[in-house]
């Protein structure tokens, strides 16, 4: 079974390899991590990735999200800046099938991944089961934290399925179930002030296709 | 349309349309990312500037140089705009804390200046850039500390009532309560944060923003900015949240403004997450002393309420007392409120202003009452209820059921198996019920529409109205669907854009019944211009299956329009109908907790509300309104509270990881029952307000549950675990 992190690493050692994993990935982007000073303010490094399937190469500041690098420079603004700290999950999209904070992970970090967006996973007239599930069940009321919503929706299912613990999963002995408390334990990045949470989980068991 | 006698039939009463569970039009929009919020509005012809917000880091004060020369150095920056470059900005009539303009701070995190750069990036670094001196003064920030020096607030706010003799009456009764209860400053934390783009086109400004109240809006930044309101297009079609904290205008608009002017180019600027509670405004704390005496019987004769909170100068008190006026009869009664000068950011509307805290506190004591007169709190809230103003009974409610929520709640919910306090326990959870009464005003404003035939058949809505997540996209369609006889899917919604019909917009509960009540009166001007058309005789008029019919005549709608169109414009204004009677909404809330012995942690089990609040125009989006709002109850109960640093004067708990609001794993399954009800007084819809009712004393049915649960009474919100630990029982 896949463990999530260490439990020895302090919180200063995670900061530490949270750098360097930066670091590593910035030198694979083209950038050179070593410099420093005034003029690395306006460094720029040339990035592909994949984009709902779509092969996209952009050249960014270093500093851009790569929740900026879709909604300012693609223009798929689907995807939702509501607090930029990684405190909301309005940004969550899938990277080579697993949900992350967009906000927190810079574009450059991605050179190579594919990136699916709400917009990547359906269209009005052809919905993703989830964004249907969601307009069945009212799942959203103002729509900004609902892309994020979605994407982590999709993503939680697939990581019940793959085992994936959670801090509610009671027995690490026989294969997580998906349960009402394994959704909303997972969905719990995502905040919704519009207070949705109960028709979103009926949304989720309906896709999930286990009774609530 | 003036409204001045109560509805009789009308189209709206087929109900083919209106009442039904019509899924949100715009759903598809929201759920594939295809909604374009203020910051997303992109014209690839356009090469937009980044503006980034300076907060001010003193709270009360003046500005006395700002050096900005090394930002203007910085990669990018395109230009820098200070509060000292633009001096004194005259204040917008909605505001209480200027926006942005002069030397003079009010409250931390004021916008003290915005950096203009090419990217995002560029402007947030060179933003941190900017040396700012500040000549600080001392600031009043702590209520508690302030509550002796309040006074009584303005004659408009209707500082205090009274009626019979309240001393006398408390004096004799046998029964008595007198406690004290605190609410604290609450954050509305929407999930989109205020931003605005701004566009000039010669002395003409368009600006994309995100706002509840379109035409507030308007005449404020045409205001501040010092130009006719007529320069001004504000557009504004999707809300990621509001809950009245984008009522009023704010400084992103502001600022977007005026940096666009400075580089003449358009320029966007979003309020950085951090920055959002401090510099906008907040639901005031308040301090509140009830009293209540009775009989032994369980009567009331004698309630007092009175509240403590505090403002900027010149803003206005939490009305946390108005609801304890006309939800329980008692002939000696008195309401005050009383207001202190606080340096702190804006106080202002919250959803339920008022009611929301008011309740918090009034439905607690409710609780401890019944407790002390030995009597079920269900069967205490019956006995007093009433069905006229209790301060001026020859005023009747328009339509009053509270019982009835009560009653039906009661036998859902299992309310006979609720457990003598602290008796109940399952494993280390102390398990207990709670219950408390809904009440929200109806309120009604102006709302105007336009609606437009074309010749496909096809209905057209314009109006300025908002849709902050409330259904109104939806509920307008179906009004204009009953109306003119069509399907929904023949009509077509445009709102949130200034050069429609001034709305009621978005608050105070008055969006939907108002705003679908000017619907339908453009709909009765278009249905004349159709049949004046037509020449037929509009009494024996029918609109449906997309025809008009009279007589034996029959012509399509589309034929109707013809190649020019109708149009029908129209404002739906209201006559003395909520002077002469009472109106108001009503409900019940009724919660199951569980509280850990050994930790104090309080999970909610189960949540049920019923509500009577005359017709539901859509009971999909009518109950999502009410499940939001008993979520957010859900907050104030347990865990939201902005802290007070009174030393600096700010709120410390300024972001979302700070600022704790509920989350999916907070949150238990919720039911909702909607009272099959109608209140013709209330508008030709008979509809009245849900979305704040919701709110409205789902907090103390909470903090009664935890009392039920524990025999710890709490009467400081948030309940949070070290409130009750010390009190809990022993573990072994």
């Amino acid at each position: 079974m896949p463990t999530p992190f260490n439990l020895e690493l302090s919180r200063r050692e995670l900061l530490v390899s949270s750098a360097a994993t930066v670091a590593l990935a910035g030198a694979a982007g083209g950038a050179r991590a070593a410099d420093r000073g005034e003029e690395s303010l306006n460094r720029s490094t040339e990035v592909s990735f994949e984009v709902n399937g779509e092969a996209k190469r952009l050249d960014l500041d270093n500093r851009t999200t790569l929740l900026d690098a879709l909604r300012e420079h693609l223009h798929l603004t689907g995807t939702k800046k509501g607090c930029d700290h990684g405190q909301c999950g309005a940004c969550t999209v899938l990277v080579d099938g697993r949900r992350i904070n967009s906000c927190l992970t810079l574009a450059v970090m991605h050179e190579g991944d594919k990136i699916t967006t709400i917009e990547g996973l359906g269209q009005p007239g052809s919905l993703h089961p989830m964004q249907a599930a969601f307009v069945k069940y009212d799942g959203f009321q103002c729509g900004y934290c609902t892309p994020g919503q979605i994407c982590s929706s999709v993503a939680v299912l697939e990581e019940i399925r793959a085992d994936i613990p959670s801090h509610v999963t009671q027995d690490l002995n026989t294969p997580a179930a998906i349960t009402s408390a394994e959704i909303r334990e997972r969905m719990s990045g995502n905040i919704c002030r519009c207070g949705a949470y109960s028709n979103i989980l009926d949304a989720i068991t309906e896709v999930a296709g286990v009774p609530a | 349309m003036e409204f001045d006698k109560p509805a009789t039939t009308n189209p709206i009463d087929q109900l083919k349309v209106v009442g039904k569970p019509v899924h949100r039009i715009d759903g598809e929009s929201k759920t594939t990312g295809r909604a374009i919020y203020a910051y997303e509005w992109h014209d690839p012809k356009v090469a937009y500037a980044y503006g980034y917000p300076v907060g001010s880091s003193i709270a009360k004060g003046r500005v006395l140089s700002i050096d900005s020369a090394a930002v203007r150095k910085a990669p990018g920056v395109l230009g820098v705009v200070t509060t000292l470059d633009v001096g004194d900005l005259e204040k917008g009539k909605y505001n209480t804390a200027k926006l942005f303009g002069g030397s003079e701070v009010q409250h931390y995190h004021q916008a003290v200046a915005v950096v203009i750069a090419e990217t995002f990036e560029q402007a947030r670094a060179a933003a941190a850039l900017i040396r700012i001196d500040y000549a600080a003064e001392k600031g009043r920030f702590d209520l508690k500390a302030e509550k002796t020096s309040a006074k009584t607030p303005e004659p408009s706010t209707e500082p205090e009532s009274a009626a019979g003799d309240f001393q006398a009456a408390f004096s004799a009764a046998p029964i008595t309560l007198d406690a004290e209860y605190t609410t604290p400053d609450q954050s509305h934390a929407m999930m989109e944060p205020h931003a605005s783009i701004a566009a000039w086109n010669g002395d003409e400004i368009t600006l994309w923003t995100s706002s509840q109240m379109i035409d507030w809006w308007r005449t404020d930044l045409a205001t501040t900015l010092g130009i006719e309101k007529e320069k001004v297009h504000l557009m504004s079609p999707f809300i990621g949240g509001g809950f009245g904290g984008k009522l009023f205008l704010r400084a992103d608009a502001v600022l977007a403004a005026l940096a666009a002017k400075k580089i003449g180019r358009p320029v966007k600027v979003a309020l950085p997450r951090p920055m959002i509670p401090n510099n906008t405004t907040h639901r005031p704390a308040t301090i509140q002393r009830i009293r209540i005496g009775a009989e032994r019987s369980g009567k009331i004769t004698a309630i007092a309420h009175e509240s403590w909170s505090g403002d900027l100068p010149g803003g206005g008190p939490e009305p946390a007392v108005m609801q304890t006026r006309l939800l329980y009869a008692g002939e000696n009664r008195i309401t005050a409120m009383k207001l202190a000068t606080l340096d702190l950011p804006e106080g202002n509307a919250m959803r339920a202003p008022g009611e929301a805290p008011g309740l918090m506190a009034l439905e607690i004591a409710m609780d401890e009452m019944a407790e002390k007169l030995g009597m079920d709190p269900i069967e205490f809230r019956i006995l007093n209820d009433t069905q006229v103003d209790p301060e001026n009974p020859e005023r009747p409610f328009s339509y009053r059921d509270l019982v009835g929520c009560l009653k039906l709640g009661a036998q859902k919910f299992g309310w006979d198996k609720r457990p003598r306090t602290g008796t109940k326990r399952e494993g280390n959870w102390m398990v207990g019920m709670g219950v408390a009464a809904a009440f929200r005003n109806n309120l009604v404003m102006p709302s105007g529409a336009r609606v437009k035939l074309d010749a496909e058949g096809t209905v057209t809505v314009e109006t300025d109205m908002t849709d902050i997540g409330t259904g109104s996209y939806t509920i307008i369609a179906q009004t204009a669907a009953e109306m003119m006889g069509v399907t929904v899917d023949k009509v077509a919604v445009q709102l949130g854009d200034s050069r429609f019909p001034v709305s009621a917009g978005s608050g105070g509960q008055f969006g939907a019944n108002s705003a679908t009540s000017g619907v339908y009166a453009a709909c009765v001007k278009l249905r004349e211009a159709i049949t004046a058309k037509l020449g037929i005789n509009s009494t024996d008029v029918v609109f449906e299956d997309g025809q008009v019919k009279s007589g034996s005549r029959v012509v399509s709608l589309a034929e109707a329009a013809g190649p020019d169109g109708l149009v029908g414009e129209d404002t739906m204004e209201w006559g003395d109908l909520t002077k002469t009677h009472q109106q108001s909404t009503f409900g019940g809330h009724f919660v199951e907790v569980g509280v850990d012995v050994a930790t104090g942690e309080t999970r909610i089990r189960r949540m049920l509300a019923v509500c009577a609040a005359g017709r539901i125009l859509n009971p999909i989006t009518a109950r999502s309104q009410v499940i939001g709002a008993m979520t957010m109850g859900a907050g104030g109960a347990l865990m939201e509270e902005l802290s007070v640093d009174t030393r600096h004067g700010f709120f410390v708990n300024h972001d979302l990881a700070g600022y704790e609001v509920p989350v999916h794993a907070d949150i238990p399954h919720q039911e909702v029952i909607f009272l099959d009800e109608t209140d013709p007084y209330s508008s030709p819809m008979k509809a009245k307000g849900v979305g704040e009712l919701g709110l409205c004393g789902v907090s103390a049915a909470i903090a009664n549950a935890i009392y039920n649960a524990t025999g710890v009474r709490v009467r400081d919100y948030p309940i949070t675990l070290d409130k009750l630990l010390e009190k809990l029982p022993d573990v072994a």
